[in-house]
């Protein structure tokens, strides 16, 4: 059985895996990290997403052997060590942007990683269309929108 | 800090864990040895089962057991039991046919479970699966109500002939046909309500474990009432007393109502468990979803209003089909009946209503309450059915709900469908809906949006549902057999923190936040002492858990009923401790004082004291300090409110963006507007997802065409706008809250709202309905006939 060594928030592991195991599992069953969840099998829903050298990847549809020698941060590797939240955690909290917490895990991933990539300044439109990959159920996307609108300024360094 | 009691839009204390990947949902429970079930499901429709051979699934590595149907029958294990029965018009109960746990005989929809593989890992079990081998003889499939109500027709169980469950009504036809007979004009209407597939977030598990030493069941899964799980497996179906059945439903990704059903695979981890002395966990898989959730929805149809000149409503006959799918789940008799006929008053004096509702079998997945359960139908048909009297005499729309709504001074009112409303305000809510949506400034966005080519049209949807479910003598006398009182147990603990164990279960509505401001408000603790446990049969007395909007509205009654002891406990031994007469003592923001004197003692100078009662009237009364209410609510509640929707139609593509949605909502006291906020948002993106997106299709043999979220659309973001959510309430005049509860009017009075746009966006195409979803394919259709017909004229 191949062998996969990867960086999961800060920390090495290796981990035996077959072929067809797939990121997530690796995560949630191997390392115990759960709070990646698995909400769908045809890659639409986005609550597996994590980010893999940096950048947002939907771990449901990533083999374990795909991420050997990455570096994979996931929800759980957001906060800091005194428990201090990313701004986007703080503001998806202020602005009542989950409600069951299935969904965001994978959300909050998806939209460190669309602020990330819109430096200048984002619009409603471009966060809305950006999110085409996160499905949520429960909050109609509301408050999320408001919730990554408000996040932009506090990551981007301009609060 | 802030205030943080009610009306105080308080953060939420259960995203600590939620953000930081910490919550606890089922499939993040592993127990030590655990085996790893799959359910092996029928993939075809309706089929006899010949046999099952299991030896080659049994024999592949890593495989413990395989089960069938026949291995539990053998065991006398019960049948899936349904909680609501209904009687038929010529009052003979409904056909109650028998619901295996796992197929016996026969299947009858895609996805009815035929055998479990048990295995040390899900991906043996799952490969393994694919060794059985199943000999099954195909029958005709009847997959639509209007196949199986066809004479000759398949027949789905031989305990209902010609596939009828039951044929129910409501109301004095003789009456009302008369009314009809005399009507100045009859408008009428066919609709459909489309099939829905609830979806939340997080799929279904279960883990079931068994103690061999003390021989107790644990079982773990995704319920929104794990008390009621607990009565119907361990009574009904697996034979285990309650005292040896402990029911967790830990974090839980969202209902919707999907999730109060007793489920099959409940039943399975938990009985297998014992048989193979581990234990036994259990994931759905998303397509395996699609076919063992319970849906939604499913009604036909015809809808006729009688008015006279005036457009005034003489009288309103309703005559639906309901589809109950392959088995009756558990509350699913009871939807199409007393939560839909009975809401067919609305917001109007119609003075009198028949309605006749034939509840069908099909082959296909069992349907059952999905958010709304029956108001949303009602409110579909009456407020398409008004927007369809306006169309056929020319009154303005708005204009005739204001002359046929009930006035605000008839309260309470008794509808002519049993309900009566305690309270409401109607053209209240309305005039400020209109106001927000600027419904007065739509002619002209309309030309404006012309100028672009563009279809713009503006809809409303006036509506009134019935929540708070419910008093219990009332359904019971309408067939339900389960109570549907709420449980609150209130513990104040000796150094005066406040721990509350609640039957009902948040699965995304904040209670942790909510119930514990209802604490903040009425016992003075602070916020952050205050702590809600839900979800564990083995800490909290007894629960009928959360759907039906009813967690604030009977929960949080039963709460404050508890604190009411605790503060009349407390008067008597603060009367004590400051030796005065129990009638002087007064209490408030947590301080209990004699009237009219400085002597004062906190709550927890009480609580200490009645665990350490030295100084203590021990003559009179016990130590300690924890009271328990049990609130079996006198009515229904009644939210209503209004509902605008704007939409503007490419007529290139069909595609309908919904530009603005309005919501006015009368939910009685509001505890955390931001919460109910969030709540009309998550209904309102549910219903606008019925009306333009969401339906669960099957092809002529039963199979499940819109069988993954590939193919089933589920809105996304850049589907919806934002919503203007606002509330203009009057308080329920029967719980001591005055809460109505806002879980569900957000997709009850959406839907028709957008759908009274569109047709109203189509108008100069003679559109006069369309049912849902109105996809851009039909759009386009619509307006590309007309535009020949059009043209040619």
């Amino acid at each position: 059985m191949p062998q996969v060594t990867l960086t999961v928030n800060g920390k090495q592991h290796t981990v035996e895996v077959e072929n067809r195991t797939l990121l997530v599992e690796v995560l949630r069953e191997k390392l115990a990290l759960t709070g990646t969840h698995v909400g769908c099998d045809t890659s639409q829903c986005g609550a597996c997403v994590v980010h893999v050298d940096g950048v947002s990847a939907k771990s449901c549809t990533m083999l374990a052997v795909q991420a050997n020698g990455t570096s994979v941060l996931t929800i759980e590797g957001l906060a800091a060590a005194d428990g201090t939240l990313h701004p986007m955690q703080e503001m998806f909290r202020e602005h009542h942007a989950l409600q069951c917490g299935f969904c965001t895990p994978g959300m909050v991933m998806s939209a460190i990683d669309l602020v990330n990539n819109y430096p200048g300044g984002i619009t409603e439109q471009e966060i809305r269309d950006g999110l085409e990959g996160n499905l949520c159920r429960c909050t109609g996307y509301h408050n999320i929108v408001k919730a990554i609108a408000a996040a932009h300024p506090l990551m981007h360094g301009k609060a | 800090m802030g205030f943080e009691g009610i009306g105080a839009s308080v953060r939420r204390k259960e995203d600590a864990r939620f953000l930081n990947g910490r919550g606890n949902y089922t499939d993040d429970i592993n127990r030590p040895g655990q085996l790893h079930a799959y359910v092996k499901r029928s993939d075809r429709a309706h089929a006899t089962i010949n046999g099952i051979d299991t030896a080659a699934a049994a024999a592949t590595a890593g495989v413990v057991a395989v089960f069938t149907g026949p291995d539990m029958a053998a065991e006398n294990i019960g049948g899936l039991p349904c909680g609501w029965q209904i009687h038929n018009k010529d009052g003979s109960p409904m056909a109650e046919p028998p619901h295996p746990v796992i197929a016996v005989g026969k299947v009858r929809h895609v996805g009815d479970p035929v055998a479990v593989v048990i295995a040390e890992t899900k991906q043996q079990a799952k490969d393994a699966a694919e060794l059985l081998s199943i000999d099954y003889t195909d029958l005709p499939a009847v997959a639509t109500m209007a196949a199986a109500l066809a004479s000759g027709a398949a027949t789905v169980h031989d305990d209902a002939p010609g596939n009828v469950c039951y044929d129910w009504h409501i109301g004095d036809k003789a009456i009302v046909d008369g009314v009809f007979a005399n009507a100045n004009k009859v408008v009428r209407l066919d609709l459909t309500n489309n099939r829905l597939i609830p979806n939340a977030m997080e799929p279904r598990a279960a883990v079931g474990d068994y103690d061999v030493n003390s021989g107790d069941y644990t079982l773990y899964t995704t319920s929104q009432n794990p008390h009621v799980i607990r009565l119907l497996m361990g009574a009904f179906v697996l034979h285990i007393p309650e005292n040896k059945l402990r029911v967790v439903a830990p974090d839980v990704g969202g209902g919707f109502g999907s999730k109060i059903y007793h489920y099959a695979e409940e039943a399975i981890v938990t009985w297998a468990a014992a048989k193979v002395r581990r234990p036994v966990k259990w994931t759905a898989e998303r397509t395996e979803s699609f076919m063992s959730d319970a849906h939604g929805r499913d009604h036909v149809s015809t809808a006729e209003m009688a008015i006279d000149a005036q457009g005034t409503f003489l009288g309103l006959r309703v005559a639906t089909q309901a589809n109950m799918g392959a088995y009756l789940s558990t509350f699913a008799p009871c939807v199409p009946t007393y939560l839909y006929a009975t809401l067919l008053a609305g917001t109007y004096k119609t003075p009198v209503i028949y309605c006749e509702v034939k509840a069908v079998f099909t082959n296909t997945v069992p349907v059952d309450a999905y958010r709304g359960a029956g108001r949303p139908e009602a409110t579909f048909l009456l407020e398409r059915l008004v927007d369809a009297v306006a169309y056929d005499t020319g009154i303005d729309r708005v204009e005739i709900r204001r002359r046929n709504f009930i006035p605000a001074d008839a309260f309470p009112y008794q509808t002519p469908v049993a309900l009566e409303y305690d309270s409401g305000d109607y053209q209240t809510t309305l005039a400020v809906a209109l106001t927000n949506a600027d419904w007065a400034g739509f002619e002209a966005r309309r030309t404006e949006a012309k100028a672009r080519g563009k279809l713009r049209g503006i809809g409303i949807s006036t509506y009134l549902e019935a929540c708070g479910i419910a008093p219990s003598a009332v359904v019971g006398s309408l067939g339900a057999r389960a109570g549907l009182y709420e449980v609150a147990n209130i513990r104040v603990h000796p150094t005066g923190s406040v721990t509350v164990f609640t039957g009902t279960h948040s699965h995304g509505q904040g209670h942790e936040t909510t119930l514990a401001q209802l604490v903040v408000e009425q016992l003075g603790v602070p916020f952050d002492q205050v702590e809600v446990v839900h979800g564990d049969t083995a800490k909290i007395p007894f629960g009928m858990g959360t759907y039906g909007s009813r967690s604030l509205a009977v929960g949080g009654s039963a709460m404050v009923k508890a604190m009411d002891k605790i503060i009349a406990k407390g008067k008597k031994i603060a009367a004590h401790m400051m030796e005065a007469s129990v009638e002087d003592i007064e209490f408030a923001n947590n301080t209990f004082t004699v009237a009219g004197t400085d002597k004062s003692k906190t709550l927890t100078d009480i609580s200490l004291c009645a665990y350490v009662p030295h100084n203590y009237p021990i003559d009179e009364l016990e130590p300690g300090l924890e009271e328990t209410a049990f609130y079996d609510p006198k009515n229904f509640t009644f939210p209503g409110g209004c509902h605008i929707g704007e939409v503007e139609i490419d007529p290139e593509t069909g595609v309908v963006h919904v530009v603005n949605f309005t919501a006015v909502d009368d939910v009685g006291r509001v505890v955390n507007p931001m919460i109910v906020e969030g709540q009309v948002q998550g209904g309102i993106a549910q219903g606008i997802g019925q009306a333009l997106l969401e339906a669960a299709i099957y092809d002529d043999n039963g199979q499940l065409m819109s069988g993954s979220m590939m193919d089933y659309t589920m809105p996304r973001a850049d589907n919806l706008p934002n919503f203007s959510v606002a509330t203009e309430n009057t308080m329920c005049t029967h719980n001591p809250l005055g809460s109505k509860g806002c879980g569900e009017v957000g997709a009850i009075g959406s839907p028709p709202a957008v759908i009274n746009a569109i047709c109203d966006a189509l108008k100069d195409y003679g559109v006069r309905h369309m049912n849902m979803p109105a996809t851009s394919g039909k759009i386009w259709s619509i307006i590309h006939a007309g535009s020949s017909k059009m043209a040619a004229n």
